[in-house]
């Protein structure tokens, strides 16, 4: 893609976890609330005040550790980032450095129908900084605390991915994957999930990495993509005029399409890590660990295996059906209530996936539950509609019109099976268009498709289709 | 006999055989503040109204039967590092000169829980790094001995209140040294115990690994009877023991015959003055009279004590005192051109010369290059002094030296330069790096001023360091003086 | 081991202190005092030694997951240098 060059990226992804209180705090992380009313003592960093780490927060971490068969040490540690922002209170940040809790793991990504396997290096857990403001206030920048405090998950990819395409079915597998698990809700607009990109270039063949460059929050999958070409073909412009790609931050601009420098975060920082005092180092034990990998959901690449496996599904249906945990378990539901798998499959991946994106809701938001498109399908399976009249069923379900039988009834759509009453009708249609019937028996098949559409004007769609045919073949053939 | 003149476990028995009242020991302590704490300086905030009020609650309980315990209505001070919900929590420092806590520390909601009654906060080095109490932003404290030597620091105003007898026992804080050698300074009983046993919630921390609040009081008897109130594990410090606490008090009247007692060899070299070597000779000898057998004992690694705390304390508190940023509480400067300004103008105007110094020390002692000779090596070096105490502690029950390798000194004296400052720690900060429990308690006089003995224990040994003291007190009365000002 | 100025400006704004022209001198000479006491250090061989952070090796004790705590907004920012709307106010921060 661009010629002599070959493109590094890392990226490394701060995924805030679904706990109830913080990570070292009693205080909520509820998304919304007023500024500074889910700060505490603890939060604002008071003189004399102590951090106290929540179990779930490392159970979660154990979870993605195991979901990713990485290595969960056993004994991690906490350290202190130092540095002064109004956002973080302590004027250090809680994180850690040397003992992550979770190491050495593996996601696989399919691009382009190819799988490959990229490294994760690390996941450790880190408190969130607050918020700032800078709107408003007349020259001055307000500070919400609410977020401080806020457990993350650091996650950082090996420097494996070499495009942005690949970036971005990474970031994907892993958003996927952090809800499947159930330690993050994704929420990118929320910030529970957000990407920051080391990209640099090198000579096809160079075995020395480039100067990296660090794009910051960037905080959906259109952006990702759009940022990183943009910040490839910088660096690449840059250094075939002459110049030097400078280690920096730097943010993507949406609206400009265009990457700039951080001004404030330029200087190098000395952060002075060392273990926090405060805190002791963390101690699992196996069975610990092994508690956590017995909650262990059915993992993505496990689920779509056996959806080929058990469901005679293609791989790309059922990898269209495991991307999230709740369509797979809505499929599931549906053929659990009899529906046949191809057809539930079908209609997940199609009329329900449409209209769910068309209306950017998540699965659990589906005026249409997995009940009610079973029904719908039962109905198709049984011939009491067409598939084609099943959508505007499926039309008026979501729309609040009750369920299948119900709009079936309501709407008159029950399609219509009744031998004699279809042959009348053909026999009708045939009388009244002898000229087409003589152009059929010379040979002309496609008028067939002519007759077809006669029928199903007629009778507004509802005859059984297959009867027709069949019918339709046998009086024209004489 | 005066209140003054009497323990707090006399005042306590006195108060539960209805011979007085808590009102009139508020008023009698309040009225010596009054008398002679313009000179003494002891105090940077009092609670006398708020005390009298406390005192009238605890008389109300007792008269009904509902006293809260032996430390119901006994007056005291808490040392200005401990958060007290609504009242002025300075630290010794401009920083929080106006800081109003809105909360209380856990010692302080135990003390309250106790029923003692808060006359004050007392003064001290500016967020307890001192050994002098002549750097507090609220001016220094006056050895109630003499009143041209220091108290001791950093818990100076908490010493001195006590050694005049202001008030029958305070709160302190010792990282380094803070309770035991102004103890030693002030000729009364300080103790710090195990590290853990007491909580460090709402105490404004130095360095987090070392510090560990304890008591001052007119003899060991009484401080149990205050430690053992104050000890506990609390959920909200992660570093606080979840261990039951032992009872402190009952055993003191044992015998400490067969206890053996070291003597760390490297305790007793040149460095220490002759009057303090005599009065420490003279202790061990009453503790063998009691029937305890003396021995020798090697700390090979103790003389880098001084050097390893000099890294580790400050590296723990520059990043500690991050947060004094004039953001959410505490000082700020004025009219700040931007933030930058805004952090090192607070920080210059908020903090004094000693914590800059401290901040400065250990900022560097973590930076980029040199962590790993200072810090990472400063750490490892306090496992080779921790485990040292741990081998000697195989062959010996209790560990006894000097508190000081000197005398008080002169007010003024020492402000010159700081290692010389620093080096009145010697004999203490082991301590605190292992994390042992030690006291000091009063052991001789020379020249009408107080000298020290230092007892170290094992890990939780506090009941046994109490037993030892308080027999040692049976059989000397260094204890029971007082300066002639303030008898 | 010896700091001078530079070095002393330097660790000042880590440290965020701000410190004059004069002071710098003071400070590098009581700083490569202190350093010089410190370097003591360097005549013990700690190799094969582990690090302590914590006196009695104790490990992290793990909390409940609920929230225990409620808005204590007004409490808490009674003691705040400067306020609007909730939120705690500094000179405007460029990004």
């Amino acid at each position: 893609m661009y010629g002599n060059w070959e493109t590094v990226i890392g990226l490394e992804i701060h995924a805030q976890l679904s706990t109830q209180s913080k990570i070292f705090s009693g205080s909520s992380i509820a998304y919304g609330a007023e500024p500074n009313t889910q700060a505490n003592a603890v939060d604002l960093a008071l003189p004399g005040t102590l951090p106290v780490l929540n179990k779930e927060v490392m159970r979660l971490a154990t979870r993605f550790g195991l979901a990713i068969n990485a290595t969960i040490n056993k004994k991690s540690v906490f350290e202190r980032k130092n540095y002064f922002y109004p956002d973080l209170p302590k004027g250090y940040q809680t994180s850690q450095l040397e003992l992550p809790i979770v190491e050495h793991g593996e996601l696989f990504i399919t691009v382009n129908g190819e799988e490959k396997r990229i490294g994760v290096t690390r996941a450790h857990l880190e408190e969130d900084a607050g918020k700032s403001l800078h709107e408003d206030f007349d020259g001055c920048t307000g500070i919400d605390l609410n977020r401080a405090g806020t457990p993350l998950l650091e996650i950082v990819s090996e420097p494996e991915l070499s495009s942005a395409a690949e970036a971005v079915a990474y970031m994907k597998k892993l958003h996927s994957l952090v809800q499947y698990i159930g330690i993050c809700d994704g929420n990118m607009q929320e910030g529970s999930f957000r990407c920051d990109a080391n990209v640099s270039v090198r000579p096809k063949g160079q075995k020395e990495l480039g100067t990296r460059a660090e794009i910051k929050n960037i905080n959906s999958f259109r952006f990702v993509e759009k940022a990183i070409n943009h910040e490839i073909e910088r660096q690449i412009e840059l250094i075939e005029d002459g110049g030097e790609v400078v280690q920096e931050t730097r943010l993507y601009d949406a609206d400009k399409n265009e990457t700039r420098s951080m001004r404030s975060k330029e200087e190098a920082n000395d952060y002075r890590y060392f273990p926090c005092p405060d805190l002791l180092p963390v101690v699992i034990d196996d069975s610990f660990i092994d508690a956590v990998r017995d909650e262990l959901p059915e993992l993505p690449d496990a689920k779509k295996a056996r959806f080929v496996c058990e469901f005679g599904l293609s791989a790309e249906d059922a990898g269209q059906l495991t991307a999230s945990r709740e369509m797979a378990d809505y499929f599931e539901a549906v053929v659990a209530a009899g529906v046949d798998a191809k057809m539930a499959a079908n209609w997940c991946n199609g009329e329900l996936s449409a209209w769910l994106n068309k209306e950017e809701k998540g699965v659990a938001d589906s005026p249409v539950s997995a009940a009610m498109l079973a029904g719908l399908c039962q109905r198709i399976a049984d011939n009491t509609v067409s598939n084609k009249i099943a959508k505007e069923v499926f039309e008026a379900m979501w729309n609040g019109e009750g369920d299948a039988d119900a709009v079936i009834d309501a709407k008159g759509l029950k399609q219509i099976t009744d031998t004699g009453a279809i042959e009348s009708m053909i026999d009708e249609i045939l009388a009244s268009n002898p000229g087409q019937v003589e152009q059929y028996r010379a040979g002309k098949e496609k008028v067939f498709g002519f007759f077809v559409g006669q029928v199903m004007k007629a009778t507004q769609g509802k005859a059984n289709p297959a009867q027709v045919n069949q019918i339709l073949k046998q009086k024209l053939a004489g | 006999m005066e209140f003054h003149q009497q323990t707090l476990t006399e005042l306590s028995a006195a108060l539960a055989a209805g011979e007085t009242t808590s009102r009139a020991l508020a008023e009698h302590f309040i009225a010596r503040f009054k008398a002679f704490d313009g000179d003494l300086n002891t105090l940077v905030t009092e609670t006398f109204e708020q005390a009298l009020a406390d005192a009238d609650a605890a008389d109300q309980r007792r008269a009904s039967g509902q006293s809260l315990g032996p430390l119901d209505g006994l007056p005291f001070a808490h040392k200005d590092i401990f958060c007290t919900k609504g009242v002025k929590t300075t630290c010794g420092s401009k920083m929080l000169d106006n800081f109003i806590s809105p909360y209380d520390a856990t010692v302080v909601e135990k003390l309250k829980a106790a029923g003692m009654v808060c006359l004050g906060k007392t003064n001290m080095d500016e967020f307890a790094m001192g050994s002098s109490n002549e750097t507090s932003y609220f001016g220094e404290v006056k050895n109630p001995w003499n009143h041209s030597k220091v108290p001791g620091g950093s818990s100076g105003g908490s010493a001195a209140a006590v050694g005049a007898r202001l008030v029958p026992a305070t709160t302190g804080t010792d990282t380094g040294g803070s309770i035991r050698q102004p103890a030693a300074f002030c000729g009364i009983t300080g103790i710090k115990p195990t590290y853990g046993r007491v909580s460090r919630y709402g105490m404004i921390a130095f360095a987090s690994s070392l510090d560990q609040a304890g008591v001052f009081a007119a003899s060991a008897e009484d401080a149990a009877l205050m430690l053992q109130a104050m000890s506990g594990f609390d959920e909200r410090d992660s570093t606080s023991i979840e261990r039951p606490v032992d009872d402190l008090v009952s055993g003191l009247g044992e015998s400490i015959e067969g206890k053996t007692i070291g003597l760390p060899k490297q305790f007793f070299d040149d460095g220490l003055e002759v009057p303090v070597r005599n009065a420490v000779n003279k202790a061990i000898k009453v503790f063998k009279s009691l029937g305890a057998e003396v021995k020798g004992i090697d700390l090979p690694n103790i003389g880098l004590s001084v050097p390893v705390y000099y890294v580790v304390a400050p590296a723990e508190a520059s990043a500690n005192l991050s947060r004094f940023d004039g953001v959410r509480y505490g000082h700020r400067c004025d009219n700040p051109a931007d933030l930058t300004d805004l952090y090192k103008r607070t920080r210059a105007e908020g903090f004094g010369d000693e914590v800059k110094r401290r901040i400065m020390m250990g900022t560097y002692a973590l930076s980029s290059g040199y962590y790993d000779a200072y810090y990472i090596k400063a750490q490892k070096i306090r496992r080779l002094i921790r485990d040292d105490f741990l081998k000697a502690f195989e062959e010996v029950d209790l560990i006894a030296g000097p508190t000081t390798p000197g005398l008080p000194f002169g007010l003024g004296e020492q402000t010159d330069d700081p290692v010389t400052m620093y080096l009145n720690d010697i004999f203490t900060i082991g301590v605190n790096l292992a994390g042992l429990p030690g006291m000091s308690i009063p052991a001789g006089m020379e020249a009408g001023l107080p000298i020290g003995l230092q007892l170290v224990g094992k890990h939780f040994a506090e009941a046994e360091l109490l037993n030892a003291a308080h027999q040692y007190q049976q059989k000397t009365d260094w204890h029971k003086q007082l300066p002639a000002a303030y008898q | 081991m010896s700091l001078d100025s530079d070095a002393v400006k330097n660790i000042a704004h880590l440290a965020r202190i701000a410190v004059s022209e004069e002071d710098l001198q003071t400070y590098a000479k009581d700083l490569s005092n202190i350093l010089d006491m410190v370097d003591q250090m360097n005549a013990v061989d700690v190799a094969g030694v582990e690090r302590l952070s914590n006196a009695l090796d104790q490990t992290q004790r793990l909390r409940a997951d609920v929230v225990t705590e409620s808005n204590q907004r007004d409490e808490l920012q009674a003691c705040a240098p400067q306020t609007e709307q909730g939120l705690f106010l500094v000179p405007r921060v460029i990004e």
